[in-house]
């Protein structure tokens, strides 16, 4: 990794896209908050009602546009809010993993973890591993890091199968 | 509807709005950078901070900017969308826009509270507020769905939260189902003798109260029973109860006890559960002389005719309304409610895992729930606090602290028990006129008329060593130690490790959640917290509501309270419930999931992943079809559409891919 350029003057901080169900997760993640346990500033956090919602898409369409690892998070087994949703994030995980390792990405940048509403300590116990794991592979450099804001160049919204692709208008 | 349709003659109109929150946001968050930040993305039309969002002029700023600018999506960026989505939506309402076309960002509970560096934080909330600007750009007007709301209530639990809440309900001329696992109503508060601080007595204070869900018409009591599987949704639940059968039919039997004379069994002789063992019960039995309802029951695991199928029955013969009936089967009966108050109670920590203290190896070391059986009146021994052996104790100690604010049990503070270890301190004084030692941690009574009651017991000359109790053992090393309990501790005002012999030890043992509170977690579909109490929603603003919408808790199975937080905690749980159901119908958020047909290529992959049946094929068209009121917004259907036909309101996919691209684009 060498040849990597560094960004300007600043050391490699990553990029860590989260996804957390609005049960359990991210619930838990406003615990932390309450709680006032600080973390890694690295993390973050896009709702979804349930970790079932986990299109794969989402986590392909993360690396794409530049984070260096992805954190699903969702509630224990068992303890899903919607029953199972959570076992259909697993089997979506699982190949994802496969998938990624095919890409040549690294499978440790994607990471599954079941924290309950509960668990405040635990977002930020993982927050901080996975930055430091993520920070110990590197940038994945599937884009450009951008220094300036891109904006979206849509004008109008037009909620089309293209969006699906990630791709704006 | 899609926006372009909408506004024929402009894009979106964005309006960005950052909160201080105080200096909870402002003292780690550069807000001013934020806005100005904020000001520069696109379809941003207005940007500003404010101290309080949320206030009234918080809130009218919004509103005022709405009609001004024409807004037509607005960003708040202030605490958690869990808190105050729902105020900000009320605002787009207000100004007469769609409510949905609002998107909240988490800069205080996710960023300022969880960050350390300052600059770090600003330039997280910026990357955050850059996600909800893209996002909210594709959100679309939406319509809540409204449902009718069943008229009914059920009550879980018949300690005296529960009874409190179903008569607050029954009065208020609902229909309250009252379920109950033991045989009567009444749970821990009928076991005392008085309560605290005020004396008054537990039982002239609560049977009043068990006779009046017995006697109410709105009420439907169901004792010896037990909620096995819970369906549906707020407003809408479906719930199944398992009544178990007590070998006596409840409509017939009066209580009049004649069949309890009449068992071949001419002395009670074994463990009576209510006593904790304290006293003795035949195998026909009811729980205490004012159980509710007063109807006997049969334990089968002690009656002749259960166990061997010989036995003279003679209490068929004395009972003359024919109630008892040997071939009773348990019952399942099925309710549909629209709330549900969960007041399962807690129960109290087992002193056997602290060896230590003795209990369970020497017959003199009492848990302070056995010791209020024993000052009980109506009590195995009659109210007087006797030993084992029947001597009266002359030096009595009480043990605080017994499972509570330790790291190898609980850390938490269980609240009651200082309280109520001077209530019996109190009265084992003025039954036997004993030498009591309270041992203790810290005095913790706060409450109306507690640090009063404090006073008074240290007035009546109780005495009060400071320091966590080492061990109590039998090893006597001095005469007068032979033959009494030695307790061991440092007193820490002193400084000086003491050893203090007494015939009585009474551990005052902590609160605990009921042992099944993980699995009627699960059942009711709610959390515990990290000690295993249910946990609320917030623990200021919906202290009795839960995560699921349309369940409420009361009384200790939230945490640890005393009688009068139980009680005030179940009348605000009941009224939570009349709002709910009082109201007719309930607003169910509009985040279901459905299909766009032309899209669908009736491939059946989401049929078999909806857990709830909501999916359907339609078999002339070859689609798949939703039924919007059995979906609940889960999208794990949408997320396994390989055409794109499957879509969710709220968490579109266009939305949460234009969320992802804003928290990447800038860092």
């Amino acid at each position: 990794m060498s040849e990597r350029p560094m960004e300007g003057e600043r050391s490699f901080e990553p990029r860590i896209v989260a996804f957390f169900c609005n049960w359990c997760t991210y619930t838990a993640a406003d615990l932390a908050g309450t709680a006032r346990m600080t973390y890694a500033p690295n993390i973050r956090i896009i709702r979804l009602m349930c970790s079932g919602r986990l299109d794969p898409q989402f986590v392909l369409a993360a690396f794409r546009h530049g984070a260096d690892g992805v954190l699903i998070g969702g509630c224990h087994p068992g303890d899903c809010h919607y029953q199972e949703g959570n076992y259909k994030a697993l089997r979506r995980y699982l190949l994802l993993k496969r998938l990624l390792r095919e890409m040549g990405i690294e499978e440790e940048r994607l990471r599954l973890e079941w924290i309950s509403a509960s668990e405040g300590d635990r977002v930020q116990k993982v927050a901080n591993e996975f930055t430091e794991t993520i920070r110990r592979l590197g940038p994945l450099r599937l884009a450009p890091r951008p220094g300036v804001i891109r904006l979206p160049v849509a004008a109008l919204p037009e909620p089309s199968p293209a969006a699906r692709e990630g791709a704006l208008p | 509807m899609r926006a372009h349709e909408i506004y024929p003659n402009g894009g979106p109109r964005i309006g960005v709005y950052v909160c201080h929150c105080g200096l909870n946001i402002a003292g780690k968050v550069d807000v001013h950078e934020v806005v100005e930040f904020a000001k520069t993305l696109p379809f941003v039309v207005v940007a500003r901070e404010y101290k309080f969002m949320c206030s009234d002029p918080g809130q009218e700023m919004i509103r005022e900017d709405i009609r001004e600018h024409r807004l037509n999506r607005v960003i708040v960026a202030s605490c958690s969308p869990l808190l105050h989505e729902a105020t900000f939506r009320r605002v787009l309402e207000q100004a007469g826009q769609n409510p949905f076309f609002f998107q909240m960002v988490n800069i205080r509970e996710h960023v300022s509270w969880v960050t350390e560096d300052p600059r770090e934080a600003t330039e997280k909330a910026k990357a955050l507020v850059a996600a909800a600007v893209r996002r909210v750009i594709f959100h679309e007007p939406l319509q809540r769905r409204r449902v009718p709301v069943k008229d009914h209530v059920l009550v879980v639990g018949g300690g005296i939260a529960g009874i409190h809440a179903a008569l607050t309900l029954a009065d208020a001329g609902k229909h309250v189902y009252l379920v109950e696992r033991e045989p009567t109503i009444g749970g821990h508060m009928a076991m005392f003798d008085k309560t605290f601080p005020t004396l008054d007595c537990a039982a002239c204070i609560l049977t009043p109260k068990m006779s009046a869900v017995a006697a109410h018409p709105n009420i439907t009591l169901w004792t010896y029973s037990e909620v096995i599987q819970v369906e549906g949704f707020v407003g809408n639940f479906r719930v199944r109860v398992r009544r178990k059968p007590r070998y006596v039919i409840e409509e017939l039997c009066v209580g009049c006890l004649q069949c309890i004379d009449a068992c071949v069994y001419k002395d009670a002789r074994f463990p009576d559960e209510f006593n904790l063992g304290l006293g003795k019960r035949k195998p026909i039995y009811i729980p205490f002389p004012q159980a509710t309802p007063r109807v006997v029951l049969i334990d089968p695991e002690t009656c002749i005719w259960f166990k061997t199928g010989k036995c003279k029955r003679t209490c068929l013969e004395a009972c003359e309304r024919k109630a008892i009936d040997f071939e009773q089967q348990e019952r399942i009966e099925e309710i549909e409610v629209g709330a549900i108050i969960l007041a399962t109670g807690f129960k109290t920590f087992d002193a056997r895992r602290i060896p230590e203290y003795g209990y369970g190896k020497y017959p003199n070391v009492y848990t302070a729930l056995e010791v209020e059986r024993l000052v009980n009146a109506a009590g195995p021994t009659g109210g007087e606090v006797r030993l084992r052996d029947g001597r009266v104790p002359k030096r009595v100690g009480i043990i605080h602290c017994v499972g509570s604010r330790d790291e190898r049990f609980n850390r938490y503070c269980s609240r009651v028990c200082c309280m109520y270890s001077l209530k019996l301190a109190h009265l084992i004084k003025e039954r036997t006129g004993a030498e009591v030692y309270n041992f203790y941690i810290d005095m913790r009574t706060p409450g109306k008329g507690y640090e009063e009651f404090y006073d008074r017991l240290l007035q009546e000359g109780v005495h009060f060593i400071r320091g966590r109790v080492a061990e109590v053992t039998d090893w006597a090393i001095t005469p007068e130690e032979e033959g009494k309990l030695i307790i061991r501790v440092e007193d820490t005002l002193i400084g000086v490790v003491r050893r203090i012999p007494v015939d009585m030890v009474v551990l005052a043992v902590g609160l605990e959640p009921q042992p099944d509170a993980e699995e009627v977690r699960r059942m009711f579909n709610i959390s515990c917290s990290k000690e295993g109490f249910f946990l609320e929603r917030h623990p200021k603003l919906a202290p009795v509501s839960t995560f699921t919408d349309g369940i409420f808790l009361a009384g200790a199975c939230q945490g640890p309270k005393d009688i009068p937080d139980s009680v005030a905690q179940a009348g605000a749980a009941a009224a939570e419930a009349l709002a709910l159901i009082d109201k007719g119908y309930v607003e169910l958020e509009p985040n279901t999931a459905y299909i766009v047909e032309e899209l669908c290529s009736g491939c059946k992959t989401c049929i078999s992943l909806c857990p709830y049946n909501a999916i359907s094929f339609d078999e002339v068209r070859a689609i798949a079809v939703i039924n919007e009121a059995l979906c609940k917004g889960c999208g794990t259907c949408v997320a396994a559409c390989p055409s794109g036909a499957a879509r969710q309101h709220l968490f579109e996919d266009a939305q949460i891919f234009q969320e992802i691209e804003g928290v990447l684009a800038y860092v």
